[in-house]
């Protein structure tokens, strides 16, 4: 067993798209990830946090191999599996499943739950112990659905239920990694906590590992041991949990903490918010120098020309900036 | 005194093949000009059913709606649940304004953003398209759009997410609304715009004098923007207080579960999450009694089975602080406090 159950080593995955629309027959290349390094330990929960489009997804389908990548290293428990065929990866697929944001979208709607979880035995040819059925159904008591319900549609289950048949599929063949995609997004407030709970106690029970990509800096804050901040493909922030929330060193992470609002009016009355201005640039098209230096309020002449290295700057923190925050 | 809206009982029902949908029963807010409303709840709940009826925006032929929502203008209060369609046409955009989730809904995709803001403005003042365009560029630049000049001239699609609520706001508040729904305005987007936008809000709100009503799910938002609160819960409202009390003394099992059940980043701490159990009811066939009571962990302590039997009333717990629950104060707290104890 190697030290780390995922590790990637300057990931990349860049798409090559038509510019100015359909009939444009200029190339151009979306640097959706750019240079990503992330490891997760056994056991652990790395969140992977960033606003929309700055390729959090796109991480976890590369990861999962649904995108090969363009660049770098992926090794799953120390084993090189960047250029594995199809073939070649079948013994990694079942150690490794995806949770999908949208409990509706993702579960084939004419499948009973029997079959939608059947289906990852079949494709991998495994004959659990006391036969399929026996095993779906434990599948379900373990999510907290009810076994009886093997012969329902997707159709006939609440958001969260959904959710859980998701993680009932993903569980089927004892994975190690679980590639979590903004699982509790679609849920409400109230469902999202049973799901966070969920995930919480399956982690204890099997020593699951999980990547946890979020835009939710609270769920993802309660969930994690360990956090990555991405910009427009790029990582500004690694630390614990514990260091990122309480002494961010990034402007960019300072920035985004900041936004969130807190549910405790007394503490939002007194707070002060950093505001970032605009948007996040397009990733066919990102800044020269630091990708943060159009929305950054700390930039200097450094932070247009020179691309920042990233140094730890504390232990078990990395940021990329050439003019980190003080420590907290 | 009445304030600048008082909704009264209002009640919305849609007639569907599987049975009558009760989506807002017996609903009653005010909000004032100056002030923030926020209506929370969780999806389906009827928050955007009942705004959508104060803005008589409902089709009439396939929503039942009873009961009042006042706008009390200088010229008198108008009913705009009994005014005919003409007069609430002619209020919507001038007297009251709505914003929604998803900016594409509100605009049109094959008009410039300045032609779409002039119209809006072109419906109530007799002025040039000249005058309209100006007007439209004035809006824009009041919202933060850069480069105005142009801008103005683009489409929807050439906008960021940001950018078209903004547009979107401009194009709300053309004709100073004195009144603003604002239906989930940020719930799609990033929070670092999310921050913009509702810094942007309470700045146009302090400057206009405006009321806004805020429906939105998420709890943090509602602690930094809002003056007072709604809670509803299977087309109800449940509770109906003021900012600080919601938070720091809430009187209904439901928000307190609410409250309990989400992560804040200002605390860590790998405790487990208090989760609510079950799901929210169905409008088709909601309980004869208390809709939460299903999912009450206090239900049991009510005497003689009521929360099953009986739907409680909208008390006046305490001064101005209204709560639907069988539980009197006092046997909330005490709940609470032995809940507490037996946490350590
Ligand atoms: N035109 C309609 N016909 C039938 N039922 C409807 C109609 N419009 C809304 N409903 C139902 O009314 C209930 C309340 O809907 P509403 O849109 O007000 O919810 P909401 O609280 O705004 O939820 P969300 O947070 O998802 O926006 C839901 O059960 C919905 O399915
Ligand atoms: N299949 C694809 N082809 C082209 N561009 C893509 C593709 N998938 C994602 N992108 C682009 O890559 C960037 C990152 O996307 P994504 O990983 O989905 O972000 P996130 O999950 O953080 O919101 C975006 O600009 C997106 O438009
Ligand atoms: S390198 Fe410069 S622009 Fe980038 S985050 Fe640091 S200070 Fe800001
Ligand atoms: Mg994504
Ligand atoms: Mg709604």
């Amino acid at each position: 067993m190697s030290e780390n159950i995922l590790e990637l080593k300057g990931l990349k995955k860049h798409f090559k798209t038509t510019a100015g629309g359909f009939f444009s027959r200029e190339k151009a290349v979306v640097k959706a990830v750019d240079g990503v390094d992330l490891t997760i330990g056994h056991g652990e929960t790395v969140g992977l946090v960033g606003e929309s489009g700055c390729g959090k997804t796109t991480v976890g389908r590369t990861v999962m191999k649904i995108y090969e990548p363009t660049e770098g290293a992926m090794l799953f428990d120390g084993e090189d599996i960047t250029h594995l065929s199809r073939k070649d990866m079948k013994p990694f697929r079942s150690q490794m499943q995806m949770i999908f944001q949208d409990p509706f979208a993702s579960l084939n709607p004419r499948h009973t739950v029997g079959t939608i979880i059947e289906s990852s035995f079949i494709i991998h040819g495994v004959e659990p112990e006391g036969g399929r059925k026996k095993a779906i159904q434990d599948l379900l008591d373990r999510v907290g659905l009810n076994p009886e319900h093997i012969n329902r549609f997707p159709h006939e289950f609440s958001g969260g239920q959904r959710q859980r048949i998701g993680i009932a599929r993903a569980l089927a063949l004892r994975p190690k990694l679980i590639v979590a995609d903004e699982p509790v997004s679609a849920l409400d407030v109230s469902i999202q906590a049973q799901v966070v709970n969920l995930l919480d106690d399956l982690q204890k029970e099997l020593g699951l590992s999980y990547l946890f990509v979020a835009h939710d800096l609270s769920v993802v804050q309660h969930i994690s041991d360990r956090v990555v901040v991405m910009y427009l493909g790029k990582v500004m922030e690694t630390a614990t949990t514990e260091s990122l929330f309480n002494s961010p060193r990034h402007p960019y992470t300072k920035a985004l903490l900041s936004a969130v609002p807190i549910p405790d009016p007394k503490i939002e009355r007194m707070r002060e918010r950093i505001i970032l201005q605009g948007d996040l640039p397009s990733p066919m098209n990102p800044p020269a120098g630091c990708v943060f230096n159009t929305r950054c309020w700390k930039t200097q002449a450094k932070c247009f020309t020179d691309v920042p290295q990233t140094v730890e700057i504390a232990p078990g923190q990395t940021i990329a900036c050439h003019f980190p925050e003080p420590a907290n | 005194m009445s304030k600048f809206l008082e909704v009264k009982n209002l009640s919305v029902s849609f007639p569907t093949e599987d049975g009558v949908v009760l989506a807002a029963n017996d609903i009653s807010y005010s909000v004032d000009l100056g002030e923030t409303l926020a209506i929370v709840g969780e999806s389906g709940s009827g928050k955007s059913v009942t705004n959508l009826a104060v803005m008589g925006l409902h089709n009439p032929q396939r929503t039942q709606i009873t009961g009042q929502a006042f706008i009390n203008l200088e010229s008198g209060p108008v009913d705009v649940i009994s005014a005919p369609t003409e007069v609430v046409r002619r209020m919507r955009g001038k007297t009251m304004s709505m914003i929604f989730q998803d900016p594409m809904s509100a605009l049109h995709p094959y008009y410039s953003v300045g032609d779409q803001i002039a119209e809006a403005w072109g419906l109530y003042n007799s002025g040039s398209k000249r005058d309209g365009f100006a007007r439209a560029k004035e809006m824009l630049d009041l919202v933060g759009i850069p480069d105005v000049d142009k801008r103005v001239n683009e489409f929807p699609h050439q906008f960021s997410g940001g950018m078209r609520q903004r547009v979107m706001i401009a194009m709300a508040l053309v004709n100073n609304p004195s009144l603003l729904i604002a239906d989930e305005p940020t719930t799609a987007l990033d929070v670092t715009v999310q921050s913009q936008i509702l810094q942007l809000l309470g700045g146009l709100q302090k400057e206009f004098n405006m009321a806004i009503i805020l429906i939105t799910h998420d709890l943090g938002v509602v602690a930094e923007v809002a003056d007072r609160v709604c809670v509803m819960y299977g087309g109800r409202i449940v509770e109906n207080a003021s900012i600080d009390e919601t938070f720091y003394n809430p009187l209904q099992p439901y928000t307190v579960g609410l409250l309990n059940s989400i992560p804040r980043v200002d605390k860590l701490g790998s405790h487990r999450l208090s989760a609510i159990p079950g799901q929210p009811p169905s409008l088709i066939n909601l309980p004869r009694g208390c809709a939460f009571e299903p999912r009450c962990q206090f239900a049991s302590s009510v005497a003689g089975n009521l929360c099953k039997t009986t739907n409680p009333n909208l008390d006046e717990k305490s001064t101005d602080h209204f709560a639907r629950c069988h539980l009197s104060t006092t046997q909330l707290h005490q709940l609470l406090a032995k809940n507490e104890s037996g946490a350590k």
